[in-house]
């Protein structure tokens, strides 16, 4: 088969299998995937820019944020619908990835991670210092009957898959055309050797631009659609605890591979599912599993997988 | 209060978090100086240092005076102890490899949060400090009869928070010396400037980040025990600890204990500063911004070097 | 003839029959716990979810609100259970996180099989879990004194009728304040929803009684040394009100006696500060004198009812409010109540509703929202109570203590009455 087929078949069979699952799933387990997958799309985003352009920012929960109250306030405050608040959401991300990326790529490697790091920083005391329209840390709800879109509840548990799904699905597909085609493999190139592919003629600063933009926009899409989904917004999501998850997500699940960060952010869910459920100090658990994970398995769990399938994205 | 006065006592309290602030920073800038990782939990070996300081004091009798004594000195061997072992025990494993330490101390980080949840408990406890005297301050201001000093309501300062500036200042002299005029200080930093030209030269440089690693630790645990009369332990504390010390090291530049100290003694006083003008949360805004400003514009920090 | 089919039924003789009764009797008090409630409904337990706060900013209290349920829990098993069935507590950590609380309420509704939700207090936590609740259609009990479910922006199934909320509690403190400390208040509040609810009602509170807007003072609550604050305090202030809540609230404390040295205005705070704090901790002593609201007295005073010294023995706390088997560990007095009661309204009102499983959720809720008066008892130990089904928040006494030589003495027990205010919401309109 050609190496094209494979990574259709693996990713196409990916999503399927996630697709049956909503029928298969007992309830409980149905509700942690769609949440998994809606987080997973925040980690891909990151994964673009950590992953495949080599950049490591320590500020990304400023951008699910954006999505997240992106959405929310609109619909508190202006009464807007589903579909434009999203699309918001989406805007709100973008633009808050162009403001951070024109300033913060001016910098690199641990300067940069300190400056995107302070950006969130603020973000995050902004939301509170707007607590008249955010309500701050203590965040707000939805209104269930709100949460519609084209007439079908997305407080069901079904068409609450259903929905975290489609999102998964269209961002899983849309980061495979970037990374297979010519954008995917200059942010490589720029990963690899930034002087080189300067050399060479690419304009790197806009490449970097056009990654930060386009993780902001997932990071924010993943905000936005675990806002509806789950039917709050609040403080907490932007704190540097939301700007570590991903990077662990990923770097367990293996940076720059498609499905690493879907990997990771399962993985991570049920690990922490697990040692909750075996003992209150789970958290030293899921921190010895995190050491072990590091020690022996550095590439990430997808990362070792592609050591054997060269083909993998 | 008027503005004089209240100006003075932000700048005192701001001094007080300069000098525990300049000791953590100073052994995050260490460990990234000499060995170029990001230990994030850093703000946990300050938090040890606060919880050890108060197992202390409950263990030992004869009054806070001498338990402080012996929680000066345990805390910081306890803890360099402990992170000279982690780094035998995983970092060098891992080769220093900057994301995987990221990860590593991560789970170092929960790791040392838990246990602590476990052992010390959720509450935030006090200890007593080992001297405490309210000093009243004076302020010059013109009276009826001219120039002459008063002592407006509420400006003051305790004999404790002076001996911490005062302590912090003697141990970071201390730290400077001990790298300028010892041997270790000199093997630190030819490791600092170029690894591999000083592996070749025979220094044992696994050995030497073993030492940079605990010396990091301790100096934060110390950070913690002169902290812990003023503040309380608390198993969260270290989160923004850490944030700030980060802040300062770059700021100040990697590689420079000079920078880091400015830049402690500048972040510190700022805090202070701003928020006698602005809402607090304002004032934080602004510092954070300031902070990624400064970075933009000057990625070296204040005081570093270009990277070459 | 029929005698050779079916044996010709002996008469009872009276001998007999109490030879029986006594034989059932004794085996009956032999059975094991299980068996007696055998003549239940079903002996399958009912499952409480409790979403404890055991690690993250929130574990101080949730240790103590797992020993107060946990003690509730044995009682009523004690007695009986409901409908005769025994209770059994489900306890899942939430890091006192929104988001993590919602993944527990899940947890409860889909897969421990639980029948409710319960015991929930940081606001942000149950603002977070309680879409979850509402759209699983799981009864959501929170013990959180947050306004957030009177005030309407919950649903339904959410229902606070163990603890009073916030607002109430303010309220309260204003005549009080007005008549005996002064007029002129500086307020120091965290810079967060907590402290802008004290701002909010007490700001209006007390320009109610006649005194001027109050110079508020709001500090990032993560903030752990203030002394740079209290500079904007001012000089003819004659009440500071103060609720830091937090690790840093000893350091606050401390700092304010170093500030003021020995001449202080009057001072009012809520007991949030110190719950599980000991009174007698080095730098408190600055605090004698002052005035502090209370839940629920945590010092047992000279006019205890019976109900508190009862709840104290069951849970394990002394006449300090500390736990029996360590001095040093002083509890959450003032909150905890809230889930003792809490499980008690359950237990009722799941006996007025005749609850048999999940598919009579709905009936609890409204068995639940017919309530009104809870008089002072064992079941609620702070005090009379008066539930207000429309808001599903119960309201009750508030407790104003002074300190003195170290321990808290009641002084002023407000009416019911003085903490009510006018709905702002009718969750009975919305459908479950």
């Amino acid at each position: 088969m050609s190496e094209r087929g494979r990574v259709i078949l693996l990713h196409g069979g990916l999503l399927a299998v996630l697709l049956a699952l909503n029928w298969v799933l007992p309830d409980y387990h149905r509700g942690n995937l769609a949440r998994i997958m809606v987080l997973a799309v925040y980690a891909m985003g990151y994964n673009l820019l950590f992953g495949y352009t080599g950049l490591l920012s320590l500020g990304h929960a400023l951008f699910f944020a954006a999505g997240m109250y992106g959405l929310a306030l609109p619909m508190q405050h202006l009464g807007l619908s589903v579909a434009p608040a999203f699309l918001a959401a989406l805007a709100a991300g973008a633009a808050a990835g162009l403001g951070v990326g024109l300033l913060a790529l001016r910098t690199t490697g641990v300067a940069f991670m300190i400056v995107t790091l302070m950006f969130a920083q603020a973000g995050y005391l902004t939301i509170l210092l707007a607590g008249a329209w955010t309500r701050g840390d203590e965040g707000f709800t939805i209104p269930q009957a709100a949460r519609r879109i084209a007439g079908i509840d997305l407080t069901q548990p079904a068409a609450r898959y259903a929905a975290a799904w489609a999102l998964f699905a269209v961002a899983l597909a849309a980061l495979l055309w970037i990374v297979r085609h010519r954008t995917g493999r200059v942010l490589v190139a720029i990963r690899e050797n930034e002087d080189r592919a300067r050399l060479l003629g690419y304009d790197t600063h806009g490449f970097k631009l056009l990654a930060t933009v386009l993780s902001a926009t997932y990071s924010a899409a993943g905000g936005a659609a675990f806002a509806l989904l789950f039917g709050y917004a609040g403080a907490s999501f932007a704190t540097v605890q939301y700007s570590i998850l991903p990077l662990l997500w990923v770097l367990l699940g293996g940076a720059g591979t498609v499905i690493g960060p879907f990997v990771g952010t399962l993985f991570m869910f049920y690990l922490i599912d697990w040692a909750a459920d075996v003992t209150p100090a789970y958290m030293l658990l899921a921190g010895l599993a995190l050491i072990l994970l590091t020690l022996f398995l550095p590439l990430g769990i997808m990362g070792l997988v592609r050591r054997r399938l060269g083909w993998l994205p | 209060m008027e503005f004089g006065p209240h100006l003075m006592l932000a700048l005192i309290e701001g001094a007080v978090l300069s000098a525990v602030l300049a000791l953590m920073a100073a052994g995050l800038s260490l460990v990234f100086g000499v060995m170029r990782v990001v230990n994030v939990a850093h703000g946990e070996f300050y938090m040890l240092g606060a919880v050890i300081a108060w197992f202390v004091a409950a263990g030992t009798g004869g009054g806070p005076a001498p338990a402080f004594v012996a929680a000066l000195v345990i805390a910081p061997l306890a803890v360099g102890t402990l992170a000279a072992l982690a780094d035998g025990l995983i970092l060098k494993r891992i080769a220093y490899d900057p994301e995987r330490t990221i990860v590593a101390t991560i789970g170092l980080l929960y790791i040392l949060q838990q246990a602590t949840l476990m052992t010390f408990g959720p509450e935030a406890r006090p200890v007593a400090p080992p001297f405490n005297m309210r000093i009243a301050l004076p302020w010059l201001a013109r009276g009826d009869e001219g120039w002459g000093l008063v002592w407006p309501w509420g400006l003051s300062v305790t004999t404790y928070k002076l001996f911490v500036i005062a302590a912090a200042a003697v141990v970071l002299v201390l730290v400077r010396r001990g790298l300028t005029h010892t041997r270790a200080g000199l093997l630190m930093r030819a490791t600092q400037i170029d690894r591999e030209t000083a592996q070749a030269f025979g220094i044992p440089v696994g050995r030497v980040y073993a030492l940079t690693f605990g010396l990091g630790a301790g100096l934060a645990a110390l950070a913690g025990v002169l902290i812990v009369p003023v503040q309380q332990a608390h198993y969260l504390m270290g989160g923004d600890a850490l944030l700030l010390s980060i802040i300062v090291v770059i700021i100040g530049g990697l590689g420079s204990l000079a920078g880091t100290i400015a830049a402690a003694v500048l972040i510190g006083m700022s805090e202070g500063i701003i928020s006698v003008f602005f809402s607090p949360t304002l004032a934080k805004i602004v510092a954070t911004l300031l902070v990624a400003f400064v970075l933009v514009f000057r990625p070296q920090g204040l005081f570093g070097q270009r990277p070459r | 003839m029929t005698g050779l089919i079916l044996p010709k039924p002996k008469p009872l003789s009276r001998r007999a029959a109490l030879k029986t009764l006594g034989a059932g009797g004794a085996a009956a008090v032999s059975l094991p716990l299980w068996a007696r409630y055998t003549n239940a409904q079903s002996s399958e337990p009912i499952r409480i979810g409790f979403q404890k706060h055991a690690t993250g900013i929130g574990a101080a209290y949730g240790n103590w609100y797992d020993r107060t349920s946990t003690a509730a829990v044995k009682a009523i098993n004690d007695a009986g259970g409901i409908n005769g069935r025994p209770v059994e507590l489900v306890t899942e950590d939430d890091a006192t996180d929104p988001a993590r609380g919602a993944e527990v309420v899940e947890k409860f509704a889909t897969q421990s099989n639980c029948d409710v939700a319960f015991g929930t207090l940081f606001s942000h936590v149950v603002i977070g879990s309680a879409p979850r609740a509402g759209e699983l259609k799981i009864p959501y009990f929170v013990v959180s004194e947050g306004h957030h479910v009177a005030s309407g922006m919950l649903n339904r199934w959410t229902v606070q009728p163990g603890i009073t909320d916030v607002k109430s509690q303010v309220q309260a403190m204003a005549p009080f304040v007005a008549q005996n400390l002064g007029k002129k208040v500086t307020m120091m509040i965290p810079d967060f929803a907590f402290g802008y609810d004290h701002r909010d009602y007490f700001s209006a509170a007390i320009q109610a009684q006649g005194g001027p807007a109050p110079t508020i003072i709001a500090v990032p609550p993560t903030e752990t040394s203030f002394t740079r604050y209290f500079p904007q305090i001012p000089m003819d202030t004659e009440v500071l009100y103060h609720v830091m809540v937090g690790p840093a609230v000893l350091t606050f404390v401390k700092e304010l006696g170093e500030f003021f040295g020995g001449s202080r205005p009057a001072m009012f705070g809520f007991i949030d500060s110190l719950e599980a704090v000991d009174l007698a901790s080095p730098g408190l002593e600055f605090l004698d004198g002052t005035y502090f609201w209370e839940g629920n007295p945590r010092y047992a005073q000279a006019n205890q009812t019976e109900f508190d010294k009862n709840f104290r023995a069951a849970v394990g706390v002394d006449a300090n409010g500390a736990s029996v088997s360590d001095p040093a560990d002083v509890s959450t007095y003032a909150h905890m109540f809230g889930c003792w009661e809490t499980l008690y309204v359950i237990k009722a009102g799941m006996e007025a509703a005749g609850y048999a499983g999940p598919a009579d959720r709905a009936k609890l809720i409204e068995a639940v929202e017919a309530m009104t008066t809870m008089p002072a008892s064992n079941e609620h130990p702070q005090g009379d109570k008066l539930f207000n089904g429309r808001t599903h928040q119960v309201f009750g006494h508030q407790y104003i203590s002074k300190v003195e030589g170290g321990k808290l003495v009641l002084q002023h027990t407000s009416s019911i009455e003085d903490t009510l205010y006018p709905d702002e919401v009718d969750y009975t309109t919305q459908p479950l």
